[in-house]
């Protein structure tokens, strides 16, 4: 077997090398692999139809219509209970996407290179806030505004990205770290980058100035516009740390609003699940978490990379998720050094005189000290439709973390 | 019937977070039974408006506004939560929030680099792999845990040995290491003593007293109950003493202990006389051979011990000359059978394994008296050696045969004699003793001679030509037992074989890491020591067989 440790710095080396590049915008049925028309990926470890929760079923049904395979609700109910779509993770798929994550064929996908090791990763386009597809709405406004996505906004972002040359997203995070983003929930700075990065490229690439307004309106006001290309640069980062003989770094968390799954570089494509949990947090008007989904998204991604939650000291500004004060932001970084293989290269914290994020979660060190990594996240409406309610932490259920260990073992016959 | 007030704040600008706590807020207020605070983003009009928060006169704030809305059980509970809205706003938490409490040793070493020490106190089952994971962070060790292994004790301070570093325990409850007291400890001046002790209350009854007798203390250095034991070897303490032998601020040695295993008892002080400084020693209980042996003193009880090493901390004498060392084993081969035992109970202390014929301990007795082993004191006026002959003190023949006999072994590397002047001696005994001497040499260039003269200048022999014979011959020659001991024990003093690495000088200010009692980094705190807490948890909080796991894949 070989040694744990150089096994784990093998890995987190790997992570942390990543150059992932925003490279174009495309379809998914042309750049992602085995993408086909009645495949709907989805966020999180695999599950089915039965056991899915509101948000994601509300996404499924949404995605159909979207897609023209089914007209309404019920029409898109009896496709997928007649066994006519299939499902599979989006991170079966090189994919990630935020909350329900269903990405559809027809939906623009952004394209994310590594330079380094050369693999790709995807994520769809954010819709922004309010009713959206990812919280599991699909009146039709969410899927005109999807449409307006994929047909006006898509197409432009394509061009632009390639005449730009592509964007350095890894490079991008550096600073908005330093610009109190952690990330994942707040990703401000990083979005008002990517638009000013942008900006000049969909200027020369739009003939209409009306949708180039209308572009640049979307785009600088959705404070998340950001976050999936931030997504999928993670996703690349933790794919070419993913398969490390002997390694117990954690490549993947992600959750599909029932449960919550977790893969380690040295344990195959292995999903360890356990019921997800709901968040703890701040709720919108007239919201509780007795209206909360259990935990979904698989935009804890970022904190597998080392930044989210990992990275809360750089973001004082959304402490109170955390009850507290900017010390507790501090805190919750400083915990995070306490499971983690490294200090990351590129990613650092002004706060904590420019230490590296915490980056590489090591499942022995959760289960030896009893600290499941933390997670910083939206929190989805338990109902189909209603959207975003609140905002907060999670942490992952340690059992998925135990039966990782026990499972290390069973593999390198310890 | 409800009622909804709402303000607009326009060109107010707070973060949605500050926002949500905000409204967290308003929600406990006296009859509120829902509110929104927002700004007034289309997205956030909108959630208002799915809420039934939202009021014609709302409908009009610009998404720089700041929308604040209250439902409330009547107008005036409306009104006055919305009056609260600033004093809300500006409310802050006292407390800034604590300082981030490490679950782990390795991430208290990261938070505080400066920390040199770990201070342990979890329970016992846990401590040796605490203790080991300090040894392996480069940390010096304070193990106030009981009930660990042996084993672990030993391995800890073989491990800590090969990096340099110090294990105090386990079992240690108290240190002072400059100045700054670990576990249980009193407060005392700093000064020229310093301390080492196998004994947690031995230790602060001295440093107490020493204080008391206005003298003060280096460093006060525990090793833990068992370190003198034979099997551990008194690791700790060895460590220690070399330490303090090299310290600078250390002018007098203190060695406090039950009184330890003999090899123990002979390393320790084997090295104590070779250190170049005063050493108070109390091994509690322990029958000293004299009440000095060269810089060594040995204390009846801890007062004793206290005013010795302050009397010697305030006296300008001379530093002792460490003697150069030699090698081999001593025989003593002697005609007065008290001067034998009482040089054997002095030899014992230094010199490991000794055997004899006049045996004070069960493990020296010599199964042949015929044949000398190791280290080995002959009294030859024994009934075996003088059935048909005369004694010795005044016939010298058996000596000279002895004498041959014993340098004609390599491993013999000083032979040590006594010449018993006075009425009925022998003659002239170094006329006989001298040639000898000289004869012996001539095969055995590096075997060493001493002699120990018992006589006054009155004696008929004229002592002063039997000291110039012996002298002449190449002996060396002392006149007491005391110095006689001492002169042997320095020139044959093996180096320790178990102290490692060398310590290095301990920093200041004094940094350490406590995992477990928390009184112990409260105390650190308070004598202005930097220090950071462990919130320390049972590996894989107990469960054991994920800890079984845990630990085989450390391997």
């Amino acid at each position: 077997m070989a040694n744990i440790d150089s096994a784990n710095q093998q890995a987190v080396e790997r992570m942390m090398d990543a150059r992932p590049i925003l490279k174009g915008v495309a379809p998914a049925r042309d750049v992602i692999p085995g993408m086909k028309p009645n495949l709907l990926l989805h966020a999180g470890p695999p599950i089915e139809w039965e056991r899915m929760s509101g948000p994601l079923r509300g996404a499924v049904i949404g995605a159909l219509i979207f897609e023209g395979l089914a007209k309404n609700e019920k029409d898109a109910t009896s496709l997928v209970e007649k066994g006519e779509v299939d499902f599979a993770p989006c991170h079966h798929h090189s994919t990630v996407g935020p909350m329900a994550g269903v990405t559809s064929a027809s939906m623009m996908v952004y394209i994310l290179e590594n330079e380094t090791h050369g693999n790709k990763a995807f994520s769809n386009l954010n819709e922004g806030y309010g009713k959206v597809l990812r919280y599991g709405a699909f009146s039709d406004e969410v899927i005109a505004k999807l449409k307006w996505m994929n047909e006006k906004m898509g197409p432009i972002l394509a061009k632009a990205i390639e005449a730009s040359g592509g964007i350095d997203i890894r490079a991008l995070l550096s600073e908005s770290l330093h610009m109190g983003d952690e990330g994942h929930n707040r990703n401000k700075a990083g979005s008002i980058i990517y638009t000013a990065k942008l900006a000049p490229w969909i200027a020369k690439v739009t003939d209409d100035s009306a949708l180039e307004s209308e572009i640049l309106k979307a785009l600088g006001e959705n404070a998340l516009s950001v976050l999936n290309p931030v997504m999928a640069c993670c996703k690349a980062m933790a794919d070419s740390a993913h398969g490390v003989e002997g390694s117990t770094m954690v490549t993947t968390m992600a959750r599909n609003g029932t449960d919550f799954g977790m893969r380690v570089s040295g344990l195959g494509y292995e999903w360890f699940t356990a019921p997800a949990e709901i968040p703890d947090g701040l709720f919108f008007p007239s919201f509780t978490s007795a209206d909360a989904n259990p935990d979904i998204g698989d935009s804890t991604i970022t904190e597998t990379a080392g930044i989210g939650a990992f990275a809360m000291a750089a973001a004082p500004a959304i402490v109170t998720f955390i009850s507290g004060t900017p010390q507790d932001a501090i805190n919750a970084s400083l915990e995070m050094y306490e499971i983690t293989v490294a200090e990351h290269k590129h990613f650092t914290i002004p706060q904590l005189d420019f230490r590296g994020t915490p980056t590489g979660i090591d499942i022995r060190k959760v289960v030896e000290l009893g600290i499941p990594p933390r997670v910083n996240t939206g929190i989805a409406h338990k109902e189909a439709g209603v959207g975003q309610v609140g905002a907060g932490l999670v942490r992952p259920p340690m059992k998925i973390f135990e039966d990782a260990v026990r499972a290390y073992a069973k593999k390198y016959k310890l | 019937m409800s009622i909804t007030k709402s303000q607009i704040r326009s060109g107010s600008y707070y973060d949605s977070v500050v926002l949500m706590q905000l409204q967290r807020n308003l929600l406990t207020l006296p009859g509120v039974e829902d509110a929104g605070v927002v700004m007034a983003t289309p997205a956030n009009l909108e959630l208002l408006a799915d809420s039934e928060l939202l009021s014609d006169e709302s409908k009009t704030a610009k998404p720089e506004d700041l929308l604040i809305v209250v439902k409330a059980g009547s107008a005036d509970d409306a009104e006055a939560a919305i009056g609260k809205v600033d004093e809300l706003l500006k409310a802050r938490r006292s407390a800034t929030g604590s300082a981030y409490r490490p679950k782990s040793l390795a991430a208290a070493a990261k938070n505080l680099p400066a920390a040199e020490w770990a201070l342990i106190s979890v329970p016992g089952r846990y401590a040796a792999q605490v203790a080991q994971e300090a040894l392996d962070l480069g940390k010096h060790v304070f193990l106030y845990s009981d009930n660990v292994a042996i084993e672990d004790e030993i391995e800890l301070k073989q491990r800590a040995g090969e990096k340099g570093l110090l294990v105090m325990g386990p079992d240690c409850g108290t240190a002072i290491i400059n100045g700054i007291g670990l576990g249980f400890a009193n407060r005392v001046n700093r000064g020229s003593i310093g301390v080492v002790a196998a004994s947690g209350t031995g230790l602060q009854a001295v440093t107490t007293a020493i204080h008391n007798l206005g003298g003060g203390v280096s460093q006060a250095i525990g090793t833990g109950g068992r370190d003198l034991k034979a099997a551990v070897g008194a690791r700790s303490m060895l460590q220690a003493l070399h330490y303090l032998a090299k310290d600078d601020d250390t002018k007098v040695i203190v060695l406090i202990s039950k009184p330890p295993d003999e090899e123990v008892i002979a390393e320790l002080l084997t090295v104590a006389s070779q250190c170049g400084k005063p050493v108070v020693v109390d091994f509690i209980g322990f029958a000293a051979p004299a009440s000095e042996i060269g810089n060594i003193y040995f204390a009846a009880g801890l007062d004793q011990t206290a005013q010795l090493a302050v009397g010697l901390s305030k006296s300008n004498m001379r530093t002792p000359e460490v003697v150069e060392n030699s090698h081999g084993f001593v025989r003593g081969l002697f005609s007065g059978g008290t001067l034998a035992y009482e040089v054997l109970a002095g030899l014992q202390n230094f010199l490991y394994p000794i055997y004899s014929n006049v045996a004070i301990r069960d493990s020296q007795e010599l199964e042949n008296p015929l044949n000398s082993k190791a280290h080995t004191i002959l009294d030859l006026g024994e009934d075996d050696f003088t059935v048909g002959r005369l004694h010795p003190m005044m016939d010298n023949d058996l000596r000279l045969r002895r004498m041959k006999q014993e340098a004609e072994d390599k491993e013999v590397g000083l032979i040590l004699l006594d010449v018993v002047l006075g009425e009925g001696s022998h003659p002239n005994p170094a006329s006989e003793l001298g040639p000898a001497i000289v004869s012996n040499r001539k095969t055995r260039k590096d075997l060493e001679f001493v002699a120990l003269v018992i006589g006054t200048d009155a004696d008929p022999q004229k002592i002063d030509e039997q000291i110039k014979q012996l002298e002449d011959a190449g002996a060396t020659v002392l006149r007491n037992v005391a110095d006689t001991v001492a002169y042997v024990a320095a020139r044959l003093a093996t180096q320790s074989k178990a102290i490692g690495v060398l310590l290095r000088k301990f920093s200041e200010p004094l940094a350490a890491i406590n995992v477990g009692v928390e009184s112990f980094f409260d105390s650190l705190k308070s004598q202005g020591a930097q220090a950071i807490q462990v919130d320390w948890r049972p590996p894989a909080l107990g469960n054991e067989e994920l800890a079984s796991i845990l630990e085989k894949m450390k391997a």
